[in-house]
């Protein structure tokens, strides 16, 4: 007899605004207190104690514009944020201080959330979308310098890049990014030749978001329709549809993959989480709490197993955080 | 009749104006049935029977040379045959000729599709007969193109020159058509304006089969006009007069395989992809995988039962749908709430009286937001519920904007269909429990087999003015009947008299009498059939009076399918108003009617007028010879 779907452990209120984008950071050893940020359509980003639960701070720095993809950059004293303003914000938070260091003018007015990924100490790489339609430019961080611009060719009718993941195959190895398409097809692009390894089409629709597992070589997309497309990378870094699962209402807005590849988790905008497990996509639950569509998902990244987090942030202003499968 | 044999300087010119003579005193068929045969058989490898033949015809002397040429013509089992026996014939008499080309083309209609392909064929397998073919495609194509020929020649008529104009198409070689191919294309486009200018659904099938065909015949690369509409077997054997089959095989009345409809239909969607990229093959999850330990089996699933699909509700309350309807933004509620108002204004009759003129208003007035199925009948049916649930103001309201300025033509005939739809519905005992609702029917006209007996024109009247009406929903099928007080009574008035009022006062964009002789026509029809339903009311005399005199205003309109109606109103009367109550209260416009009728039987050029009229006079013998036998 199945148990029903447990309810959230608790739930943030007083964004006052849609949330768009969630990001943990609870790993620290210290006794730092685990914080959840989350960027809002009114442009503010909040800091959330998850000891309080409530806010403990507020950073306001796009300028009303919609904030659509937080990140933090080792620790929770740097912070990046993205935002309708055509800028990316990083973020100096130690101390209490409240600044914005710099500032990165993308010139994009899409809704791409931005990928980070660390190369080496102290050096980041971020992928975002670029000024023109179908391209992706790669900048490498602190320093802000272009590593390559990634232009589909010519007469490939791709449209907005979506979504996007940077990731490195193994430590000191090239990295390699993963976009989805407006035109349903998620494209693997090699940043040291700027060129296209392999392009799939997974969806007639647009690719709300993606997420890859980088030891099994898998990853998921989520799109407008009713289907979620699970392919996988092989050897020649060729990329092929796995499997797909069919939804029972359409749209997904965010897919993310909990950090110990055990399971899944996919925003929809039926207003329902989904869990699933990861090796077989089974599925494991149906969450139903938010009143609207939920834009984002996060899962939280403590060390102690049991204390693993998920957290949704939705148009209903609210922010649901639940604890679920925590005893793997 | 034997044949001289083996004779070579025999005088043939005696035995022509022998045959000639015998035709023309009407023993065509008696002669030839022997003759051609038999010539057939001589004529078909010996050359010299085939030019003693076409001697033969040729001295034929002109006064008969028609019911000679007919006969033939009639007779010859194939266009070949036909060739062999009068050979050049056409060319070189000017009388055969003109029968060939003009009589039994443009003159004639009665001949099988048989005659016209033997007849065609004939003209297209000799270069010296292949201008005629030319020619006789012009005329037939002009004819065919007239707007008063559309109009007033009869729809048999019509059709002969739809399929002869297919046949010759058919015959056209490439470089006939290239010479030709602008005239062809102006004489397709009038005539195809005429053509779907008429009221009558088989003249616009005509011309919209025949203009497909000419235009595939000369574009044949790049689009070619294509229409929709009811494809059924009439249609398919008109069309596969285009192909011509092999004169082995002449059985062109069978309908042939479909080849020129079944436009290809866009196939399954097919995704652009890069030349890098790979078609999707799934990959199997391979077996050994599965072996290994599944830790996903930990994880225990919850119960998922609740997660179904996510329907939007509709409002509960009618003045909520008006609200929604008339305001919202949000199109999820709007399509709930169509669909879901039929149901609610029967359920809530009270609350819906109180508001049903604004319902009306804005049923009347709604436009499809999103692609719903089903959305015209889901509105029609909302709007005879909101007419049935309360009649008399929301019919003023209807009969009014009937005549209002700045409706569409839709908009006028809808009004005319929700009031004849709601009045069945009101003049009908109430069966128990809700109406049955089928899927949408299609609009068709039944034909029926013609019947002598006149206890059958009551049926077959009843039929016609059902058929007649646009019907959404399926009849229902009653088993018992409970009965109720007819709640058309007190609102057939309100119904009939308003529609009837202004149709001679033109406005800027409606004319009845002028260009909108198509919702004329449903008007007609509409009339007949309230007409009809209001049987056993009390209006029912004063209706009648009525009818008979807007019949009279309206009897010389050159549509036939007003014509049409404006006989199943007289059918109506004669069928609704009792006997007594017409021969007392509207003797002297049943007499003009009467003298009307006669007219219509013996001129008219429609077929179905002249048997609505018909029916018409019978029925009124009828009712005659009912009074006679009521003792007074």
């Amino acid at each position: 007899m199945a148990l029903p779907p447990p309810d959230p452990q608790f739930v943030l209120r007083g964004t006052g605004a849609a949330v768009h984008t969630l990001h943990f950071s609870c790993g620290s050893q210290e006794p730092a207190v685990p914080v959840l940020f989350s960027g809002s359509e009114n442009g503010v980003i909040h800091v959330w104690n998850l000891e309080t639960r409530r806010v403990d701070t507020a950073l306001d720095g796009h300028g009303r514009k919609s904030v659509y993809c937080v990140r933090t950059m080792g620790g929770k004293a740097r912070l990046l944020s993205q935002g309708r303003d055509q800028r990316i914000c990083l973020w100096d938070l130690a101390e209490g201080r409240t600044a914005v260091t710099d500032s990165i003018c993308t010139e994009n007015v899409g809704f791409c959330r931005c990928s980070l990924v660390k190369v080496a100490q102290g050096r980041w790489l971020l992928a975002m979308a670029a000024k023109a339609l179908q391209e992706v430019q790669v900048l490498e961080l602190p320093s802000k310098t272009s590593v390559c611009t990634l232009k589909p060719e010519a007469g490939a009718k791709l449209g907005m890049p979506m979504c996007l993941k940077l990731w490195q195959p193994h430590c000191g190895s090239q990295p390699l990014l993963l976009a989805g398409y407006e035109d349903g097809s998620v494209v693997l692009w090699n940043l040291s030749t700027g060129k296209a390894l392999s392009q799939l089409v997974c969806h007639q629709e647009p690719v709300m978001s993606l997420d890859f597992d980088s030891e099994k070589a898998k990853g998921i997309s989520g799109s407008s329709e009713k289907v979620l497309s699970i392919w996988s990378l092989n050897e020649q870094q060729n990329l092929q549809v796995y499997k797909t699962h069919q939804l029972v209402n359409a749209g997904i807005a965010d897919v993310t993959i909990r950090p110990d590849k055990k399971i899944l988790a996919t925003a929809g905008w039926d207003h329902r989480i989904r869990i699933f497990g990861w090796k077989k996509l089974k599925p494991l639950a149906v969450l139903d709490y938010h009143t609207t569509t939920v834009h984002c998902l996060a899962f939280s990244d403590h060390t102690h197993p049991a204390e693993r987090l998920l957290a949704a942030g939705s148009k209903d202003h609210r922010i649901s955080v639940w604890s679920i499968y925590t005893q793997t | 009749v034997c044949f001289i044999t083996g004779g070579l300087d025999c005088s043939i010119s005696f035995v022509s104006h022998v045959l000639g003579k015998v035709c023309i005193h009407g023993r065509q068929k008696e002669i030839l049935s022997i003759l051609v045969p038999r010539l057939t058989d001589l004529t078909k490898s010996d050359c010299i029977w085939q030019r003693i033949c076409w001697r033969l015809v040729e001295c034929v002397p002109d006064r008969c040379m028609e019911a000679v040429v007919l006969g033939f013509v009639q007779r010859a089992p194939g266009a070949d045959v036909l060739s062999r026996l009068l050979g050049n014939l056409v060319v070189k008499n000017k009388k055969a000729q003109f029968v060939v080309t003009q009589k039994m083309l443009l003159l004639q209609y009665g001949h099988s599709t048989m005659v016209l392909q033997n007849l065609l064929g004939y003209l297209a397998l000799d270069s010296l007969r292949r201008a005629l073919l030319i020619k006789v495609l012009k005329d037939l194509l002009e004819t065919w193109g007239s707007s008063s020929a559309v109009k007033h020649s009869p729809p048999e008529q019509q059709q002969y020159i739809s399929q002869a104009i297919l046949i010759c198409l058919s015959h056209l070689k490439e470089h006939e058509i290239e010479s030709s191919r602008q005239e062809l294309l102006t004489s397709m486009m009038e005539g195809v304006k005429c053509h779907l200018d008429s009221n009558l659904p088989q003249i616009r099938r005509l011309g919209m089969i025949v203009a497909e065909s000419i235009s595939s015949k000369i574009n044949t690369d790049g689009p070619v006009l294509k229409f929709q509409y009811e494809d059924d077997e009439a249609a398919r054997e008109l069309k596969s007069l285009l192909v011509q089959t092999p004169p082995s095989h002449v059985v062109p009345s069978l309908p042939d395989e479909d080849r020129n409809e079944k436009a290809d239909e866009a196939g399954p969607v097919v995704l652009e992809s890069n030349k890098k990229s790979h078609t999707a093959a799934p990959v199997k999850p391979d077996e050994e995988l599965d072996a290994e330990l599944d830790s996903d089996d930990d994880l225990i699933p919850y119960d998922m039962s609740e997660d179904k699909e996510l329907k939007t509700k509709a409002p509960v309350y009618i003045r909520d749908c008006i609200e929604v309807l008339t305001g919202s933004e949000d199109v999820d509620k709007w399509e709930a709430t169509v669909k879901a108002l039929e149901s609610l204004v029967r359920k809530n009759p009270a609350a819906t009286r109180e508001v049903s003129v604004e319902l009306a208003k804005i049923l009347l007035h709604l436009e499809e937001k999103t692609c719903i199925e089903g959305f015209v009948e889901l509105r029609q049916r909302a709007q005879v519920a909101v007419l049935t649930t309360d009649p008399i103001p929301v019919a003023k309201y209807l009969t009014s904007q009937f005549y209002s300025l700045n409706y569409s033509l839709r908009q006028r005939v809808d009004i005319l269909d929700v009031l004849v739809l709601a009045a069945q519905e009101l003049s009908c005992p109430k069966s128990h429990g809700k109406t049955k609702h089928s899927g949408a029917e299609k609009p068709c006209i039944q034909l029926l087999p013609g019947s002598d007996s006149s206890k059958d024109w009551r049926k077959i009247v009843d039929e016609r003015i059902k058929s007649k009406t646009r019907r959404f929903a399926m009849g229902q099928s009653q088993v018992e009947r409970a009965s109720g007080p007819n709640e058309f009574n007190s609102v057939a008035g309100h119904f009939f008299f308003p529609l009837i009022q202004h149709f001679d006062r033109p406005l800027t964009t409606f004319d009845l009498l002028g260009e909108d002789h198509f919702v004329l026509g449903r008007l007609v029809h509409a009339l007949a059939v309230l007409m009809y339903l209001a049987v056993n009311t009390v209006a029912v005399t004063a209706m009648g009076k009525a009818l008979l005199e807007f019949v009279w205003a309206l009897r010389f309109h050159s549509d036939s399918y007003v014509r049409q109606g404006l006989l199943s109103c007289i059918s109506s009367v004669l069928l609704s108003v009792p006997a007594e109550r017409l021969l007392e209260d509207i003797t002297a416009e049943l007499l003009e009617t009467q003298s009307w009728l006669g007219d219509v039987v013996e001129k008219d050029p429609d077929g179905e007028c002249r048997r609505l009229a018909l029916q018409n006079l019978l029925l009124m013998e009828n009712l005659k010879k009912k009074l006679k036998t009521i003792p007074s």
